[in-house]
């Protein structure tokens, strides 16, 4: 007998165990509908009126067809087929109740209201790196109630770690970030689906894992990634809000599609030996933790379409005086990657040379820089 | 005459701030110029909702002491 699989609709899953498919061997739509009956006892008055005929409000789809375009309820099926049964809405909030409370302060702006929260539960980000900028991102977007969040880190949690990685616990070092994040996220919202992918971002993958999200946010620490991130995210026309932090010093912009790139920004990684990597230099803790959250605000904006954002602007925050410096950056029309003639048309791999810079990339790295910025101590 | 509602809630016994925040999603559900029926009880709920329906833009067409509780009449203003 053909195995098909039956979609349930949001309004009927407390009917089938929070079920959204349900798998069902017949021959015939009529077949399904009386197993899934079977299953389900009080989906009969949803589906059939007294008279035993399917409710008008409500269409029953094989695959992409209604069933009366087709033989009825005797639409034969075969292997696979798909069944949807789809009820008329208002077109009004589908929040269960509690998702209203949960997400009630939300609702109360004005800004938001029940349209928005739907909005952020359909919203897909994701976070490049679940270490200081990338834990208090998570942590807050779960919050949120944004609906999926992917999360890319290859690393595994270290008692270093744990002065600024807020995702991760005592008892998860030496476990996969990913999974010690996973398990973070579940507890302070079990409605969030993470998907996790526990290698380096690289050439080869970048354009698949990237391609499903809406927005991307980089909390990664090394440039590499930092240039193929912005690489991938032009060519797939991804909104991207880019954070880094140094010692008492953070950064955060949004490359928005059209709006510039992290190269317009910087054309060049540093030279070799002019910058210390993290892990030499040290952060002040609580500094991922203030840009981190930065980022996942603007991430709330965007997804939300609220305020205006960094696009367009570089906010540097110095932690040790407190002051936030906004300062204006633009698209670089010759930009190799998001200019007029763009000459990367595919991604690569940034090796040796932007991790260990190259010669005269120094001089490359501070053109188009806003004056002020280059005075300012990194 | 009032025009009758197309929406009605209970919110005696819902708490501030979530009866407003039932109050919002109704409206949301709402066309302009339909009409919401509340039930609220005395005292805050009574003070805080139409000051807060009013500032999202909202008309209150009435408001009714039925003794114990009171059913207010909303009308959706906008899209």
């Amino acid at each position: 007998m053909p195995s098909v699989s039956v979609y349930i609709p949001t309004p009927y899953r407390s009917l089938t165990g929070g079920r959204a498919n349900v798998v069902v061997d017949a021959h015939t739509v009529d077949e399904v509908l009386t197993k899934l009956i079977e299953l389900f006892p009080e989906l009969q008055e949803r589906i059939f009126n007294p008279q035993g005929d399917i409710h008008e409000h409500l269409n029953v789809f094989v695959n992409e067809e209604e069933i009366r375009s087709l033989q009825g309820k005797s639409t034969p099926l075969k292997e696979g087929d798909q069944v949807a049964i789809i009820p008329a809405m208002a077109g009004g909030s589908n929040l269960t109740p509690e998702q209203v409370e949960r997400y009630s302060r939300h609702i109360l702006l004005p800004e938001v209201g029940g349209k928005g929260q739907e909005k952020l539960l359909n919203s897909k980000v994701l976070i490049v790196g679940a270490g200081g900028l990338g834990s208090p991102a998570a942590l807050y977007l779960a919050a949120a109630g944004v609906g999926t969040l992917g999360l890319v880190d290859f690393d595994r949690v270290d008692l270093s770690n744990l002065q600024r990685q807020i995702l991760h616990h005592g008892h998860d070092v030496g476990r996969l970030k990913v999974d010690s994040a996973r398990e973070a996220l579940f507890d302070i919202n079990p409605e969030v689906k993470v998907v996790t992918y526990p290698f380096a971002l690289s050439a080869a993958n970048a354009l698949e894992v990237i391609q499903p999200y809406d927005l991307v946010i980089n909390g990664c620490d090394n440039f590499s990634t930092r240039y193929l991130l912005s690489d991938a995210c032009v060519l797939l026309q991804k909104p991207l809000v880019d954070g880094s932090i140094f010692r008492f010093e953070g950064q955060v912009t949004v490359f928005l599609p059209g709006q510039g790139c992290y190269r317009c920004l910087y054309p060049a990684p540093p030279p070799p030996g002019s910058v210390p990597s993290c892990a030499e230099a040290g952060v002040l803790g609580v500094l991922p933790g203030l840009i981190g959250v930065i980022q996942a605000t603007e991430a709330l904006k965007i997804l939300l379409d609220l305020g205006s954002s960094l696009a367009g602007k570089l906010l540097f925050v110095d932690a040790l005086t407190m002051t936030f410096r906004q300062f204006r950056i633009a698209r670089n029309p010759s930009c190799p990657a998001c200019g007029d003639n763009p000459e990367i048309k595919e991604l690569r791999d940034y090796g040796e040379e932007y991790c260990l810079g190259r010669p005269g990339a120094g001089e490359e790295g501070a053109r188009n820089l806003p004056e002020a910025f280059s005075q300012a101590s990194m | 005459m009032l025009p009758a509602p197309s929406i009605s809630l209970d919110l005696r016994g819902t708490p501030c701030p979530m009866n407003f925040v039932r109050t919002k999603l109704a409206l949301e559900d709402l066309e302009a110029g339909q009409v919401l029926e509340l039930l609220l009880d005395p005292g805050d709920p009574v003070r805080n909702i139409p000051r807060s329906v009013k500032e999202e833009g909202h008309r209150v067409l009435s408001v009714e002491n039925l003794g114990g509780a009171f059913r207010l009449l909303i009308e959706k203003v906008g899209e």
